[in-house]
């Protein structure tokens, strides 16, 4: 590059200047690229609501279903169950789920609607795997002194029978609770919170 | 407009002298084959760069003929992985080159890292050859990573929703990013159709640039060797390395016989072991991807469990996350964090044979522990080993410049 009789100011300005006019164009430019990765129109189209029959859905069984991709347990829980559930307290990480996604009528020591249902996103909230229910009380090869709950194979997460995380496990949050109502007593449907519950 | 005479080859070849009035192939091939010294001293570990390149040959040319089978869809992946397996006129022998393959990678990879922590091959002046070489480390476990989610197996589904959801750890960005990391709520057809791309097209192409500037930045100050000493210090009267070779034909040669007995254990494996007992091929992924069932037990591939068992190790969701990235992070500083005056294990004393000893140990066991089904007594070893593994590096930015050394050789020893 020829340096006679040149005006190294006003270079260094063109240079600058230009490049930065070319940096801001290549970031417009990205934004189709980037933005291209998102959930396409029609992954968001399919987060309808999802009808479940609690008929024939006896005491300590579970049934799951799929909505917007995630499972979604609901699991009847007998009495006896939900008497278990204060007794593990004191061992929660946030047993008043005050840091836990849940619709506001889950806030409670059930993390339900009606008690008897919990209604539940089965994902762990460390990676995302699938818990086991372990509804047995008594030992476990994970824990001497288990209440029934759920087990997460990958990192040894452990929940009660509310999903309400247990503290020294790697998952920092109790499990998620989807939005739900009734339809009526033996009906549910995930996705659509109670009228006025919200 | 030919050139001066001078700077052609002494060739007596017609066609070469055309070709090299055009295309600069003689002078590359005497700068970087016959008329490159390198030490004459090279061992055992310095079969892993070229081995490295053969593998990446082996899995481009393998990967290019499964794509021509393969579906990257999720409803047609596994089946047709399932179709190259059975019904592909060597359909087999191509994956299971290609699986094998991506063991085989890993394997030399760390050996080849492992020979820089022997002889100081990423100290000063060759720190950019050991960052492009963690760069396509990088590259290399994301290509990994990808192409085991391609068949869509119950561990190729689980193991994408773990991984991609440690990026959801990040504090307010996390779950944006992993949706826009999946084009979708959950892993699906979206995530399966990018990864593909990823791993047949940007990511091959980004490794082949990094190994390129790799071998570029390694020729312009020549190769380290055992005795970590520079041989371009001691020269004789035509400027040539006292202790160099050229590379071609006495590198060659020796690279040649390596590949040889290289490619023998590569077909054993391919023919006789291809899954290796569930560890080059896990038995989870020879059932299909069911988004409501997780695996009793996952585990990633073994290259990735060393790292995996830190994660498990820290009890809580952000810190395992962060400790993680940091064991690889890490590394890019080692030639900034050996601060010895010598480069070679040979002449840094017993401290540090010790030390690389349990770093040694502690990755390897580490590995065997990211595999386990992660009892408390495992949990504590893994620990314990983490503590080892990080321990190392510490001590070493502050042990190197005070500990005691051996008088370094003039020249090369054998």
């Amino acid at each position: 590059m020829p340096t006679d009789g040149v005006n190294k100011r006003r270079r260094r300005f063109l240079v600058a200047t230009t490049s930065a006019v070319g940096a801001v164009g290549v970031g417009f430019a990205a934004v189709p690229f980037i933005k291209s990765w998102k959930p396409s129109a029609k992954a968001q189209a399919v987060g309808a609501p999802v009808q479940v029959s609690l008929d024939g859905l006896d005491p300590g069984q579970i049934v799951k279903v799929q909505w917007r991709g995630q499972t979604i347990g609901v699991l009847r829980r007998s009495p006896e169950t939900l008497a278990l559930l204060p007794e593990v307290d004191n061992d929660l990480r946030d047993p008043e789920s005050q840091e836990s996604e849940q619709p506001p009528f889950a806030q409670n020591e059930s993390r339900a609607l009606k008690d008897e249902y919990l209604v539940v996103n089965m994902h762990c909230t460390h990676l995302g795997c699938v818990p086991q229910l372990v509804p047995q009380v008594g030992p476990q090869p994970f824990d001497d002194n288990w209440k029934g709950g759920f087990f997460c194979p990958c990192h040894k997460s452990k929940f009660d029978m509310a999903g309400r995380v247990y503290r020294g496990v790697p998952a920092p949050a109790n499990l998620r609770i989807p939005p739900y109502s009734f339809l009526d007593d033996s009906t549910l449907i995930i996705g659509v919170n109670p009228e006025g519950a919200v | 407009m030919a050139k001066p005479a001078s700077n052609l080859a002494k060739s007596g070849n017609a066609f070469l002298n055309w070709v090299d009035q055009r295309l600069p192939v003689t002078a590359f091939w005497e700068a970087t084959m016959t008329g490159y010294y390198a030490p004459r001293n090279f061992n055992f570990w310095y079969y892993m760069g070229v081995l490295s390149l053969v593998v990446l040959v082996i899995q481009i040319l393998t990967g290019i003929f499964l794509t021509m089978h393969y579906k990257p869809s999720a409803a047609e992946a596994f089946a047709s992985v399932e179709y190259i397996m059975r019904d592909v006129e060597w359909g087999w022998l191509i994956r299971y080159m290609h699986t094998t393959g991506a063991s085989f990678f890993f394997i030399v990879v760390y050996l080849h890292m492992f020979r820089s922590f022997l002889y100081g091959s990423h100290r000063a002046p060759r720190e950019l050859v050991w960052i492009f070489g963690m760069l396509i480390y990088l590259a290399l476990m994301a290509e990994a990573f990808m192409g085991y989610v391609l068949p869509w197996g119950q561990m190729s589904y689980w193991g994408a929703q773990v991984i991609i959801n440690l990026f959801g750890a990040i504090p307010s960005i996390g779950e944006p990013l992993t949706e826009w990391i999946r084009g979708d709520y959950f892993i699906s057809d979206a995530t399966l159709n990018r990864f593909f791309a990823l791993h047949v097209i940007a990511l091959p192409l980004a490794i082949l640039g990094l190994v390129l500037l790799h071998l570029v930045a390694l020729r312009e100050n020549g190769s380290n060797n055992p005795d970590g000493i520079e041989i371009k210090a001691n020269k004789d009267e035509n400027g040539i390395p006292k202790d160099g070779i050229p590379f071609h034909p006495y590198y060659t040669i020796k690279d040649t016989f390596g590949i040889s007995m290289f490619l023998m254990v590569f077909a054993f494996v391919i023919f006789f072991w291809p899954e290796a007992g569930g560890l080059f091929l896990e038995h989870d992924n020879f059932v299909p991807a069911d988004p409501l069932v997780t695996p009793t037990h996952i585990k990633p591939v073994w290259y990735f469990t060393p790292y995996y068992a830190i994660l498990k190790a820290v009890p809580d969701k952000l810190m395992g996350v962060i400790l993680m990235f940091a064991a690889v992070g890490i590394l890019f500083f080692l030639p900034w964090l050996d601060r010895s005056p010598v480069k070679s294990i040979r002449y840094k004393g017993l401290w540090y044979k010790v030390m690389l000893a349990l770093f040694a140990i502690a990755f390897v066991r580490l590995g065997m522990l990211g595999m386990s089904e992660g009892t408390p007594a495992q949990t504590i070893e893994m620990r314990v080993w983490t503590f080892v593994y990080f321990a190392f590096f510490v001590l070493l930015y502050f042990l190197s410049p005070r500990a005691s050394t051996k008088p370094l050789p003039e020249r090369l020893t054998h």
